[in-house]
């Protein structure tokens, strides 16, 4: 039989704020154990939460950016169960009226094609703690500096039909919240984490099949790997006459596979109802104004613009617009040296990104700065320096020795471009290499490299290639 | 010195006929006589009273003293207070060192009142008789085989017997006024948001509302002016100015419309109680008040709803205390559902897990709609009911309780018979409206309250309304024979 | 509506109460006692009628974002039942 895969992701972004969802403690990553856990993230009695107005912000821009509806009232409700890392017994969260509702993202995929993916919801929520189960004497220990931290949970609809799309949804959802600012995105640090739902029919049949939960994939690759262990399991426990059970799976990276979680064992019963301590939610069209106002310009809108504006490839103009850093690095550039887009792209996608990826180095902390890399490609464009050379003054300037036209005057790299100067070095290794001649001249042309490489040799390299090529065509034939 | 209101012991001390130091002192002594009696207080701060009685009389010296710097007063024991123990009348807290003031306690040290000690409750506010404490019951001090009302049972009897001449309570179903009542006490619940959650161990978030209780009106005018007002920690208080509750006192009645809700005088109400309040509206209407009848017609449903949307509440605001950051935790948990059924079952008295219970129920799969939203939707049709009446009355009068206060054990088995005791002050706080209760007379020797119940945000009007009753009355002043 | 004693413990469970066998039947007519008592709301007809949650008809207030805690980890620790190296202990947790 053929089968169908229906995947739906719920996907939780931790928001950049800098302090937490409902108390002025810091989200910072990384701290010693609840030493960012104030007496509101502990639940201490008495406590009340206060709704930290840049979450509710940020949600609201994710909701623009996919084109959502963004609710006019929404309510926070409380989600009721026990675990020792959510400190009041119940999780505050959306659940009936949430703040983004009904949105779309475009995904591409490999073939070329792109698809449209429903976007069911985005709703706000508190984080948990984390349980550290090193041993304590048999115990568990229960760090709360995460409980609090905001989370916008970003449900898809069931349209992702494969693993790969599934990533590549996951992809694109990443790369947006990382652009709107409003995630870091770091996944290692889960602060870009995914649930899974998936489950298999006959290819035709229009009811869905029943659904695992993959909880918590924290890489692209999990995501892909989980997704395709649990639609072979599902397909192998039908084919072989069983039933797929809607339960709770965990991926085990080490196994590459999905069990089902033990402590979700039991149905829960999460008794939702509207958190008293809270008021609705009203967002009006001023504010939702102001925040459309702010949305930067989106992917897929800055892609098109490079092509159109810049004339570069399609794919240039994905690889540089992949992510907002690079694509505002690359714009100074052009901006600075007043032209040349391709020339730019080429550097800030060549070297440029080749020593950021050698050094494992962010963008902001690079040592070359746009004004810098232009100053360096305004001397190739006035052929004060080759190509060639401009990739060893680029290397001096990463290694931190300057200024280009410093490191240019210091190392006496001017390229040669006084035609009196070329001819007297090419009559030189003309005249030293007289077998050369003889052969070249009865028909060899491949030597003609032979003689530009020796010319630039003699040159240490600066020699103008152009006038180089010109002068020696003359001279070669005799 | 005991036997003065707090607006006479204000002007006193700043006459200088007394210092906050003699005066506090006065108050530990009548603590240390009485409490054993009464078991009005979990926990006496003698220490840190005379510290503040003493901080309080070098600022009046200074000049800086406004009109509660150096008064002794007593919170109850749902406040947390910072490095004392504040315990919610329940052995889950019998431990906890609050690690933070409430806003209310907040704003009492700030103003330079002197805090006498913590106030014996029904166990996190549940219960109508203070018989529910972890600590035991607290005696009426009109009748020691009498209930003090709950859950504020310890701050109206320590009112009442003269050990402190104001006190803090809460007031989620009638928990400030009831026992007002039954202590024959004044004590005011305020328009919900108008003082602040902040540090108010949570019953129920969205009826739950902190308020002052004193012998008379003007000492509640005072108290209130203090602790009302915006607490940014507190998302449902309300950004709305404080006015001076004590200057309005003494607003004229005439003209005033009160209306008598037909549904609080029918069946259920002792005869002799609706004797006394027919007493106290003749005197309304000698003082130039116009009384007309008016219905609520709604009021029965007011218990039911509240046993839904309170308990509802309750579960989830109950589920922090799980043995693993502070509170009861059970000895040799064998596991993770282990710590927490026994730390809970351990750490809760039997009213409050019956409350926990009937929540949990209400919220459940499938109960939701029949239980918990039908509730909210009965709370629009009560609040509605208001709205109405206050369109055609300034002020709602009625008994506060339907008896006067009964007998320690007399319904403590009986959970539905002691929820009725509340039938009249329950619409109140589905409502969010201020109410107040005052003594209006005795029958026999225990207090009968007086209910009025005011528009939102009419504490102004509800306060001066008492008072003026208070200035031709003076059932506020008689003091029990046993602590005179 | 009545609850019996299986139905006690399944609530029960859900609110982490460790109930005693023997105190179940008292339970379960408490609460069945009171469900009673509520059930007369089913004397009125709500359709159409609002759900009110708040006494006050308000919206949320929001906060600026900024951080204005520090850590008072050893005052938060000092009323803890069992903590270890700043964390808080618990029996083993199996997910």
């Amino acid at each position: 039989m053929e089968w169908e895969t229906v995947i739906g992701l719920e996907i939780h972004a931790q928001l950049a704020t800098k302090s937490k969802i409902f108390s002025a403690a810091a989200t910072a990553y990384g701290a010693e154990p609840n030493t960012q856990a104030c007496a509101i993230d502990l639940g201490m009695p008495g406590v009340l939460p206060v709704l930290n107005q840049e979450a509710v912000r940020m949600a609201a821009m994710l909701g623009l950016a996919i084109g959502a509806n963004i609710a006019r009232r929404s309510i926070f409700a409380r989600k009721n169960y026990f675990y020792p890392d959510l400190p009041k017994g119940y999780q505050i969260s959306q659940y009936e009226l949430p703040v983004v509702e009904k949105g779309e993202l475009l995904i591409d995929l490999d073939d070329g094609s792109s698809r449209i993916i429903g976007v069911t919801r985005a709703h706000l929520e508190e984080d948990a703690g984390k349980s550290l189960h090193e041993d304590f004497h048999g115990q568990s220990g229960i760090d709360l500096n995460r409980a609090g931290t905001p989370l916008l949970e970003i449900v898809s609809e069931p349209d992702l039909r494969s693993a790969k799309e599934a990533v590549a949804y996951m992809k694109k959802l990443h790369q947006m919240v990382v652009y709107l600012g409003i995630c870091d995105g770091n996944m290692q640090e889960g602060s870009f984490r995914c649930d899974a739902n998936v489950s298999v029919r006959p290819k035709g049949q229009s009811q869905f099949g029943t659904r695992a939960e993959i909880k918590n994939l924290n890489s692209f690759r999990f995501v892909e790997r989980a997704i395709e262990f649990e639609i072979e399991r599902q397909i192998d426990l039908i084919e072989s006459g069983g039933k797929v059970v809607q339960e709770t799976r965990l991926y085990d990276p080490d196994k590459g596979e999905t069990r089902p979680m033990r402590s979700k064992e039991e149905a829960n019963d999460y008794r939702y109802f509207p958190d008293p301590d809270l008021l609705p939610l009203a967002l009006d069209e001023a504010f939702i104004e102001t925040v459309r106002a702010s949305l930067p310009e989106l992917p897929d809108v800055k892609k098109q613009r490079f092509i159109t504006q810049y004339g570069l490839s399609a794919y240039d103009a994905e690889v540089l617009t992949a992510g907002r850093p690079l694509s505002d690095y690359y714009e100074a550039v052009v901006a600075l040296l007043g032209g040349e887009p391709k020339l730019c792209a080429n550097w800030v996608m060549g070297d440029f990104s080749a020593f950021l990826n050698r050094d494992s180095k962010e963008i902001a902390a690079s040592p070359v700065n746009p004004e810098q890399l232009a100053a360096l490609l305004r001397r190739i464009q006035d052929r004060t320096i080759s190509g060639k050379i401009a990739k060893d003054v680029f290397e001096a300037m990463w290694m931190g020795a300057g200024d280009p036209d410093a490191i240019i005057e210091q190392r006496g790299l001017r390229q040669i471009t006084d035609s009196s100067a070329i001819e007297k070095v090419i009559d030189e290794v003309i005249a030293a290499n007289p077998d050369q001649l003889a052969q070249y001249r009865a028909g060899k042309d491949k030597l003609f490299a032979f003689f530009v490489g020796q010319v630039m040799k003699a040159s240490k390299g600066k020699a103008n290639p152009q006038q180089v090529n010109d002068v020696l065509v003359e001279k070669l034939k005799g | 010195m005991y036997e003065k209101t707090i607006a006479q012991l204000s002007a006193g001390l700043a006459s200088g006929q007394f210092s906050s130091e003699e005066l506090t002192r006065v108050f530990l002594e009548r603590i240390e006589r009485s409490n054993p009696q009464l078991n009005a207080f979990i926990t006496v701060t003698a220490e840190s009273a005379l510290a503040q009685a003493q901080a309080a009389d070098q600022r009046r010296q200074r000049g800086e003293a406004g009109p509660l710097t150096g008064i002794p007063i007593a919170h109850k024991d749902i406040f947390c207070t910072n490095g004392v123990r504040t315990s919610c009348g329940s052995q889950m807290l019998d431990r906890f060192i609050a690690p933070y003031d409430a806003t209310v306690v907040e704003r009492l040290n700030t103003a330079g009142a002197v805090m006498l000690g913590k106030t014996n409750m029904d166990e996190f506010a549940m219960g109508s008789s203070n018989e529910t404490s972890y600590y035991g019951p607290v005696r009426n001090p009109w009748d020691l085989n009498a209930v003090p009302g709950g859950s504020s049972g310890g701050s109206a009897a320590a009112i009442a017997a003269r050990l402190t001449p104001g006190a803090t309570g809460t007031d989620t179903g009638g928990s400030i006024r009831q026992p007002a009542a039954l202590c024959g006490i004044t004590g005011i619940k305020p328009t919900y948001g108008r003082v602040s959650r902040w540090g108010m161990i949570a019953y129920a978030s969205s009826l739950d509302q902190g308020g002052p209780m004193a012998r008379t009106a003007e000492d509640c005018a005072l108290l209130l002016t203090a602790i009302a007002g915006f607490d940014p920690r507190d998302s449902t208080c309300v950004d709305q100015p404080v006015p001076d509750y004590a200057a309005a006192l003494n607003r004229p009645l005439a003209g005033l419309k009160i209306g008598l809700p037909k549904e609080y005088f029918g069946t259920g109400l002792d005869n002799t109680v609706a004797a006394v309040i027919e007493t106290a509206v003749t005197e309304y209407r000698k003082l130039g008040a116009e009384t007309v009848e008016i219905s609520l017609p709604n009021s029965q449903l007011a218990i039911p709803a509240y046993y839904v949307v309170a308990p509802a509440e309750c579960s989830s605001n109950l589920a922090r205390f799980d043995g693993v950051r502070y509170g009861h935790r059970c000895d040799n948990p064998k596991d993770l559902l282990d710590l927490y059924t026994r730390s809970r079952a351990e750490g809760f008295g039997a009213e409050v897990q019956r409350r926990i219970l009937v929540g949990t129920f209400a919220l459940s799969a499938g109960y939701y709609d029949a239980y918990y939203l039908k509730a909210q939707q009965i709370r629009r049709l009560i609040s509605d009911d208001f709205r109405r009446a206050f369109d055609q009355v300034d002020v709602i009068a009625g008994p506060t309780s339907p008896t006067v206060a009964f007998n320690l054990g007399e319904k403590v088995d009986d959970p539905i018979t002691m929820y009725l005791s509340d039938i009249y002050t329950i619409a109140v706080n589905l409502a969010g409206l201020p109410s107040l209760s005052l003594p209006a007379g005795f029958v026999g020797q225990r207090p009968v309250g007086l209910q009025l119940i005011g528009n939102y945000f009419a504490e102004e009007r509800l306060l001066s309304v008492a008072h003026r009753y208070q200035q031709v009355t003076d059932w506020h002043n008689r003091v029990p024979a046993a602590f005179a | 509506m009545s609850l019996g004693v299986a139905e006690v413990a399944k609530i029960a469970h859900l609110a982490r109460l460790a109930i005693r066998a023997e105190a179940a039947p008292a339970y379960a007519r408490n609460l069945s006692a009171i469900l009673e008592l509520v059930e007369q709301m089913n004397a009125v007809d709500t359709t159409g009628v609002a759900p009110m949650a708040h006494p006050l008809d308000m919206a949320q207030r929001l906060r600026p974002d900024v951080v204005a805690e520090s850590s008072q980890r050893d005052r938060f620790q000092a009323i803890a039942p069992h903590v270890e190296a700043g964390l808080y202990l618990v029996p083993k947790v199996i997910d």
